[in-house]
């Protein structure tokens, strides 16, 4: 099915960080015409190995081949002049400026030395048109959903006629719809003869679009598969290199349903935004997980913005505990013990110059306000139980924020609030762009604290997840709420069909 | 103290060196009159101010702002005060004096809080909000005065400048008070890392609950008044207000003092002690240019070239070049963590770097 010759080989890449082995002796061999995954934990060498092949690290040992020819890039931009385009997981973009601009920056059309911006726009418009993506090249990058932004990137990507195209995690950001936009061109590329690396944490995603795939673990080779030889559970224990109790523990997870009968400790009535979300009627009890599902900008987001102050309501009412508070701002919210992590971890959440421990003492620490210091023994105490407790790795408390992994930082996060032992947890797409092992943590612990009590709010792009934790689930579309399922009529086919249709058509 | 060692220090000491080459008794320290005189006392002495001054800016910056007013609320507070001493009944007392300066300080307060309300409440980007007051500050300090300068003869107010306890100028004194002051609230409280969550990531510590805009209130306000200090200082040491050059380019050499002590603009991890370092090497340049007898129509340029120096040693690329020099120049260039600056840490998750 493939040429007998890769067009990318890597064989035997050692790369290592000071006294950290990130990748030691790895094979990696991309074909013409096929995608590519690669798969791993958070941790498990993947970034690294795409960085060594886009000229970002340097590598220590071994070699890189293009085309049969040993080569060694100087730089990401050395490895696109060979053909090597890359879109990483954020988006590195500038929102400021123009759809066009960022399509064609630093590569705009020239004529007498100055840029041709009719010729820009018309490449751009071009380039669009190919992806078939209805953007106007005119506008600017930032007034588009950071999904579109996303699709922009690869747009960007593939504007030079790249052989081979390096997608890291394009996926995390995008709904259903969008991904099957994003495959359909990964599947065009493909047929091209491009040469495709995807690394996604979504697995059916992974199985849906590649053709083969390489396993990394604790910077190890595992192996490289057809994926259709390989199956989930295998691919999952490769990865994992344990057995997979905690995923199985989960599929027992969902707590016991709450007393109808106990009153809501969060309750709001016709909660709502002008131009983000239509009013919502939503309660959650004591020791319940109530699920928000619908895809990106269905306001799931927004609704659970409005719950905890980060965008002030224009209509409604919230209480906590059966008393009406005023929640206007984040400081209001906390102050009722409602808690939130946001959906953007990085921009968001994560104060990443300061370190693990300052991260984990910092709500509780703002609530005591500044005139009242938590002692130093106490800061270590809390950081190091919680480090222990949620399994963040490094077991450091003095280490940066930033240089945790994603999985690690969202811990961190859920540390934080945790410790002030708040009434209602509201999550908004906590386990987002984390690996297997953590997701099944942070899973669990939802569950735990559910049990324990505590009233969730849990948002999530992936289904199965909502639907696996929630007891109870408010189905969101078109920043509207369509439907409210509980018990028996939570699952994942129903929920998806009201997505779909609004709950109006079809049925 | 620690801290302080890790700082660019050997641009001072280079400074003072050339000084003691030059002028062998340089260092060379005397009491008379109850009060040390000697060139590294008018180092201290005369760096007070602008160590003042920065050190507001320190916290400022922190919180990825900026005061540009600073050197009109330096003209401001010397106007207000000098003004009030003039106009009172009786302008030698100390009553007038005091009141001179409460009034100063009071006005101050009231300055940067404008500041802080243009920044945290309405949201203006803080070189604009500032740009404010330092354009139209030096007009209200200008009013005040009537366009003329103030001379005063008050010894109290002059003693702000000239008077020593345990025959250290109080200038240096009060200076030295207010660094101690703010590197213990800073550290016995939790002042010091809010302040550097708001700048690292403003939008997570609100959504974290820090009272974000209080603390860039704060900060603002404690800016301001530290340039009034600096103010009474300036005008108490010439008896006079001199509302069109007192403090005059004043927060340009603040804000270089700030980023010649480690501390980046772009907000965030801040350092006093290097604060205080970057100030003394300002203060010590320009004495410098005084003493060597530098002419004046090259001192600017002369100033340029150190602050260039001191620059280009501190950038992580130069520092890169220059120890792989050392390291024998072959071979691959280190494996770049995400931080030059900072090699060690970025390894501790691997792969996952971004």
């Amino acid at each position: 099915m493939h040429p007998p010759r890769p067009l990318v080989e890597m064989l035997g890449i050692s790369v290592a960080f000071g006294p950290v082995q990130a990748l030691d002796s790895v094979d990696l061999r991309l074909y013409p015409g096929e995608v590519h995954a690669l798969m791993g934990e958070n941790g498990a060498g993947k970034s690294t190995l795409i960085k060594a092949l886009t000229g970002v690290h340097p590598v220590d040992a071994g070699e890189i081949r293009v085309n049969g020819e040993p080569v060694a890039f100087s730089g990401p931009a050395a490895a696109q002049a060979a053909g090597i385009s890359t879109v990483y997981q954020e988006v590195n973009l500038c929102p400021n400026l123009s759809v066009a601009e960022n399509l064609l920056l630093g590569r705009e059309p020239r004529r007498a030395g100055r840029i041709d911006w009719r010729g820009a726009r018309r490449r751009a418009a071009e380039v669009l048109g190919r992806l078939h993506l209805d953007l106007d090249p005119s506008s600017p990058l930032g007034a588009h959903p950071i999904a579109q932004q996303q699709l922009v990137a690869i747009a960007r990507a593939v504007e030079v006629d790249a052989r081979v195209l390096v997608l890291d995690e394009p996926t995390s950001s995008l709904d259903a719809s969008e991904v099957e936009e994003l495959f359909r061109v990964i599947r065009r590329l493909r047929d091209d003869g491009v040469a495709i690396l995807f690394v996604s944490h979504f697995l059916e995603q992974v199985y849906a679009i590649s053709d083969r795939m390489t396993v990394l673990r604790n910077g190890r080779l595992v192996g490289e598969h057809r994926t259709a030889e390989l199956s989930r559970r295998q691919l999952v224990s490769a990865m994992v290199g344990r057995e997979l109790e905690v995923l199985d523990r989960l599929d027992h997870a969902p707590a016991a349903p709450a007393d109808d009968e106990d009153p809501p400790v969060l309750s709001a009535v016709g909660l709502g935004r002008a131009g983000a979300i239509e009013p919502v009627d939503l309660d959650v009890r004591p020791g319940e997980v109530v699920g928000l599902a619908g895809l990106l900008g269905s306001g799931r987001t927004e609704l659970a913005r409005l719950l905890f102050g980060a965008d002030r309501a224009d209509r409604g009412e919230i209480s906590v505990a059966g008393r009406a508070v005023r929640i206007r701002n984040p400081r209001s919210a906390i102050d009722a013990g409602i808690a939130f992590t946001p959906e953007d971890r990085k921009a968001a959440g994560v104060v990443g110059d300061l370190t693990v421990r300052d991260n984990i003492v910092l709500a509780m620490q703002a609530s005591r306000g500044w005139m009242r210091r938590i002692p130093r023994r106490r800061q270590d105490e809390l950081a190091r139980r919680w480090i222990e407790l949620l399994d963040i790795r490094p077991a450091d408390p003095d280490a940066l924020l930033r240089n945790l992994s994603g999985g690690n930082q969202q811990k961190v996060l859920l540390a934080r609030w945790l410790i002030t032992q708040p009434k209602v947890l509201i999550l908004d797409e906590p386990t987002r762009g984390i690996d297997v092992g953590a997701k099944a943590q942070i899973q669990a612990l939802v569950a735990e604290q559910a049990r324990d009590g505590t009233a969730v709010v849990f948002i999530s792009a992936e289904l199965d997840e909502v639907v696996r934790l929630s007891d109870r689930v408010l189905v969101l579309r078109d920043r509207r709420p369509v439907a409210q399922l509980a018990g028996d009529d939570v699952d994942t086919d129903h929920v998806m069909e009201l997505i779909a249709t609004g709950g109006e058509a079809g049925a | 103290m620690r801290e302080l060692l890790r700082k660019p220090i050997w641009p001072l000491v280079a400074l003072l060196l050339l000084n003691l080459a030059v002028t062998p008794s340089f260092f060379a320290v005397r009491v008379q009159d109850g009060r040390l005189y000697g060139s590294l006392v008018d180092i201290l002495h005369n760096g007070a101010p602008l160590a003042l001054t920065a050190l507001g800016m320190t916290l400022v910056i922190a919180t990825r702002g900026i005061d540009l007013s600073v050197g009109a609320v330096v003209a401001i507070a010397g106007a207000v005060a000098c003004s009030w001493i003039a106009a009172s009944p009786d302008p030698a007392s100390s009553g007038a004096a005091l009141t001179g300066i409460v009034l100063a300080l009071g006005l101050a307060v009231v300055l940067g809080a404008w500041n802080g309300f243009l920044v945290a409440r309405l949201g203006i980007q803080p070189i604009i909000a500032t740009l404010v007051l330092m354009t139209a500050g030096r007009g209200l300090a200008q009013l005040v005065t009537d366009g003329q300068i103030v001379t005063v003869n008050n010894d109290t107010f002059s003693g702000i400048s000239g008077s020593a306890l345990f025959t250290v100028p109080v200038t240096v004194v009060v200076a030295a008070a207010v660094y101690a002051l703010v590197a213990l609230v800073t550290r016995r409280t939790a002042l010091g890392t809010l302040v550097e969550a708001v700048g690292i990531n403003p939008e997570a510590s609100r959504l974290a609950g820090v009272r974000s805009r209080s603390i860039v209130w704060t900060v603002y306000v404690f800016s301001a008044l530290c340039a009034a200090v600096a103010g009474l200082m300036i005008s108490a040491n010439v008896h006079a207000a001199d509302a069109n050059n007192a403090g005059l380019w004043l927060e340009l050499d603040a804000i270089l003092a700030v980023v010649i002590g480690g501390t980046s603009l772009a907000g965030g991890r801040y350092s006093i002690a290097g604060t205080l370092l970057g100030a003394l090497t300002i203060q010590a340049l320009t004495t410098t240019i005084y003493s060597v007898g530098i002419p004046p129509e090259v001192s600017l340029v002369f100033k340029a070239v150190v602050v260039i120096l001191v620059f280009l040693a501190q950038a992580p690329k130069v520092r890169a070049l220059l120890a792989r020099r050392r390291r024998g120049g072959s071979g691959p260039p280190p494996a770049a963590p995400t931080t030059p600056a900072a090699p060690a840490p970025a390894a501790e998750t691997t792969g996952s770097g971004r």
